[in-house]
């Protein structure tokens, strides 16, 4: 291997470390404000990616029908957990909500995918279908056990996972997609063959990573969350309902994940099922942060990236295996860090 | 076990054995009840492992898997007998969980699941890879199981040699959760604290039953191999584990029942909707994931119990155990206690922080043999603090900690309750679900020796008497001998106190911490308790007691030591410190 083989292979890592960077922060997003170890994040990975690669063939896409019926998961949910405080209002809101909204998605989807709108269009409109789904699943699955242990939110999780993969077969069929590049330009650094595809996905990494500093760091709502994953109970105290956050969460978490597949797909096929390989590695960074760090997650989100890269070089067949089992050494020394004996809640 | 369940239980197995011979079945059904079989095994695993010892884990297809594998290789490439596989099979899987456990299971909470998926993806991968595993092609021309010259070819037979299996997997987990070491497992749920603190090795008891689970998962996979005569990775991934999970939780996870019907239901459900969903779809794929992820996620929003509680509510059950008598068990052997006016308990310049928060500054004191010490001050004063100092729950930040002339400074908790130490906590930290007696018993641990082993296989049942018998004495001391078979956490606030008192005087102490053992008793209890101190205190025990109801600490302690802002504001006999002037002004405000 000589060095520009081993740049290569950096670009390569860094391209693919930015989407699981951005996948760590919607895991380290959920998990905080809401306890849930947000493992279908993968699903919206693929849902993201097929969903943009169907309005490029000018079909409509299985995420519509699939919004639909979430759709409808989430007002069942919202009708369950607050059949306590029902009134006429309440229920306008809910139809609105989950019924209504997708209803409007859908006709509008299905109006323009025939006529192969730009790209840029198509992306937007991907984004408007998948991002959504976040809030009817915490609507639906989780908000109901909002107050269960971590554990048995993470086999719901886990339980959700196997039942959405199972539904994004249903819709989007066995075949893979592979989108068109979001920009085709391209030039060359010394040695080094940059893609504007891979410029595009930093950039737009970057341009999140700020924006959701920004949104942390600035705004009510952002504070708000941070409020809630600090403290869930002294966040109620001063009037920020956990349900709120809780939709906040997830729909970022779906808008992130969507993102991260219509990102990722110009660079590799991507089946009903390949999400979760691509969200678990964003999971590897997240873990290494602790699920509460954001920079520290980041960081081990190009750890991971590179060293898959260079493990698909000397190693592809074991590529998988090398980059789940970085997490061993790293639970490792968390584990013989921290010694007090504490109870668990 | 109560009579009409294990008559329920009788019944279902006579059934099981049965059905080849009923006229007219199938012989797939013969085939789905195999599977069946081979499944429940894995999923008592998960019953002993997730639903006893809190550890959720979806890698036990994993395992299955090792077990697969290891009789794979062994019988198709160095010409191996099957059975002589089967220890082989055991002893790789046990291995291997003990490796994986001791490095996975001191992760906390969620970590711990999280890296037994990355364990699971990792060995899918690496058997779909490498060639001594021949990749996703996978190992084929396995040969059938024969035992003692007796080949089993054929479904009927295979069928029987793992319902076998399975009921003797179900015994034997049966008994080791009713032994020593299965009540340390059970009470991993009531938390790590406080089964430390009675000496429990917690760590210890999470790979125990993480190994448990590995090993029988292995038994399953040995099954599966000689049952398909070809692997490959797809049966031992992490949908499959997942689907193993679903089972125990399904069945009701900590019921050994519940995992036995979990695995029955789905595997059935299953085989059904194989069927019927691809030709409702029109397409062929997986499809009953996706009812199998709403069935989970509707069961634990609705009956996170599972089925198994609801079903058993039909046979009404007794209680579970007849108490044995008190008197006609061996008499337990005593610690020998230090003699009047020993120091039993020194504690010099302790001092504890949190960060910026001094919790405890500089605090020292003694308790002497056969005393009874109470330490009081306000809310916030460092007293619970001082006690986890004192048992060794958190480590002092400075200052001497002795036992007699045993400096224990630095002492993991288990390590100090050897000594004698026995306590009672603050918030009540009892095992729920746990029936009082079994509680009790928990105090009793360090003094029994049976292994695991010997409690699987019903070695134990004298050193068993002998440790009920101290709980039934111990538990009719506080006052609640009616009570053993009720389930402790469903006692009123002061009763979980006394039993927690119980289960400490099980110990065998030389020193008894207790936490405002007081708090929550009617008046007449209080006096009672006064009275079981007393006589503790005379058998010489020595006592130290945090408390805040002063009639109960004036009256009953021989010394007090009053702490305030984590400082140590006086010391002396309750007359004395009633009107010490500091004591006053911290409790009462300045009387200025």
């Amino acid at each position: 291997m000589d060095l520009s083989i081993g740049l290569i292979l950096i670009q390569d890592g860094v391209t693919n470390a930015a989407i699981y960077a951005l996948l760590a922060l919607a895991l380290v997003l959920v998990f905080t404000v809401t306890r849930v170890i947000f493992v279908p994040v993968g699903e919206f990975v693929s849902f993201g990616a097929l969903t943009l690669a169907a309005f490029e063939a000018g079909k409509v896409p299985g995420t519509v029908s699939l919004l639909l019926v979430l759709g409808i998961a989430g007002a069942l949910g919202r009708l369950w957990t607050e059949r306590q405080s029902l009134s006429g209002r309440m229920l306008a809101t809910i139809a609105v909500e989950t019924i209504v909204v997708p209803a409007l998605i859908a006709a509008l989807v299905t109006w323009l995918a025939p006529h192969k709108p730009p790209q840029i269009v198509q992306v937007l409109l991907a984004l408007l279908v998948v991002a959504p789904m976040g809030v009817y699943v915490y609507e639906s699955v989780f908000r109901p056990i909002a107050e269960a242990s971590v554990l048995v939110l993470l086999i719901v999780s886990v339980a959700l996972h196997i039942a959405l993969v199972g539904l994004a077969l249903v819709f989007f069929g066995a075949e893979g997609s592979r989108t068109t590049a979001l920009s085709d330009a391209s030039f060359t650094l010394g040695s080094l063959f940059i893609t504007g595809q891979s410029l595009a996905v930093l950039g737009l990494t970057l341009v999140l990573i700020l924006a959701l500093y920004v949104f942390f760091d600035r705004t009510l709502i952002g504070k708000a969350l941070r409020a809630t994953a600090v403290n869930r109970v002294g966040a109620r105290l001063v009037g920020i309902s956990p349900a709120f956050s809780g939709r906040i969460a997830f729909a970022l978490a779906g808008i992130i994940g969507a993102l991260g597949g219509i990102l990722v797909s110009p660079l590799t096929t991507i089946y009903y099922d390949t999400g979760f390989i691509i969200g678990l590695k964003g999971f590897v960074a997240a873990i290494i942060g602790g699920l509460v760090s954001y920079p520290l997650a980041a960081g081990a989100a190009i750890l991971v990236g590179v060293i898959e890269s260079f493990a698909s070089f000397w190693a592809s067949e074991l590529k998988e295996v090398i980059v789940f089992m970085i997490i061993v050494p790293i639970l490792l020394v968390r584990s013989y860090g921290t010694q007090v004996l504490e109870d668990e809640e | 076990m109560s009579s009409p369940s294990r008559l329920a239980g009788i019944a279902i197995l006579a059934l099981a054995v049965a059905l080849p011979f009923v006229p007219g079945v199938p012989a797939y059904w013969i085939t789905v009840a195999s599977y069946i079989a081979m499944a429940a095994i894995v999923a008592l695993g998960i019953a002993v492992l997730t639903g006893v010892a809190g550890v959720v884990s979806f890698g036990q297809a994993m395992f299955v898997g090792f077990g697969a594998y290891t009789t794979a290789i062994l019988t198709t490439r160095y010409g191996w007998s099957p059975a002589a596989t089967l220890p082989v099979a055991m002893l790789i899987a046990g291995a291997l969980a003990w490796g994986i456990g001791a490095i996975t299971l001191r992760l906390k909470g969620h970590y711990l699941p999280v890296a037994t998926i990355a364990w699971n993806i990792s060995f899918f991968y690496l058997a779909g890879s490498l060639d001594f595993f021949r990749r996703f092609d996978g190992i084929s021309g396995i040969p059938p199981i024969s035992l003692l010259g007796f080949s089993v070819s054929d479904g009927v037979r295979f069928y029987f040699l793992a319902l076998g299996l399975l009921v003797l997997a179900y015994v034997l987990t049966r008994n080791l959760l009713d032994s020593r070491v299965g009540r340390a497992m059970r009470s991993l749920r009531g938390g790590a604290l406080a089964a430390e603190s009675f000496g429990i090795d917690t760590g210890r008891a999470r790979i125990l039953a993480f190994v448990y689970a590995g090993v029988l998962a292995a038994v399953s996979g040995w099954l599966y191999a000689h049952f398909q005569r070809a692997i490959n990775p797809t049966p031992f991934g992490i949908t499959v584990s997942i689907d193993y999970l679903l089972m125990a939780v399904a069945g009701g996870v900590g019921h050994l029942g519940g995992a036995i019907l979990g695995a029955g239901l789905v595997t059935v459900v299953r085989d059904k909707l194989q069927d019927l969903l691809p030709a409702l779809l029109g397409t062929q794929g997986n499809f009953e994931t996706i009812v199998f992820g709403i069935v989970l996620i509707l069961i634990l929003q609705f009956a996170p119990e599972g089925l198994w509680p609801h079903l058993r509510r039909r046979f009404a059950s007794k209680p579970r155990r007849a108490p044995p008598g008190a008197d006609d068990a061996p008499a337990s052997r005593r610690r020998t206690l230090p003699g009047p006016g020993e120091t039993v308990l020194a504690v010099s310049g302790l001092r504890k922080t949190f960060g910026g928060l001094v919790a405890v500054n500089d605090v020292s004191f003694t308790v002497q043999a056969g005393e009874i010490v109470g330490l009081i001050g306000p809310n916030g004063a460092g007293k619970s603090t001082s006690f986890n100092l004192i048992t060794g729950v958190l480590p002092a930040s400075g200052g001497e900690i002795a036992l007699g002339l045993q400096p224990i400074s630095g002492w993991p908790a288990r390590r100090i309750a050897r000594l004698g130490v026995a306590r009672t906590f603050q918030h009540v930290k009892l095992v729920h679900g746990m029936s009082v007696i079994d509680n009790v018993a928990l105090g009793r641990h360090l003094l029994g020796h049976a292994s695991a082993v010997r409690g699987a296989l019903r070695l134990d049942r004298a050193e068993e008497a002998a440790i009920f018998a101290e709980a039934h004495r111990q538990l009719a001391r506080v006052g609640l001998a009616d009570h053993a078979d009720a389930v402790a956490s469903e006692l009123a606030l002061g009763q979980q106190r006394l039993v927690e008192i119980a289960r400490a005087l099980c110990l065998d102490p030389v020193l008894l911490l207790l936490d405002e053992p007081a708090a929550g008793l009617r008046h007449s209890e209080k006096v009672a308790l006064a009275d079981l101190l007393r006589k503790v205190r005379d058998s010489g025990v020595s006592i130290l007691l945090v408390e805040h109801d002063m009639d109960f600490v004036m009256g009953l302690t021989d010394r007090l030591v009053v702490m305030n802002f984590g400082a140590q504001l006086a010391q002396g006999r309750p007359a004395e410190i009633q009107q010490n002037p500091a004591v006053l002004e911290a409790y009462l405000g300045s009387a200025a």
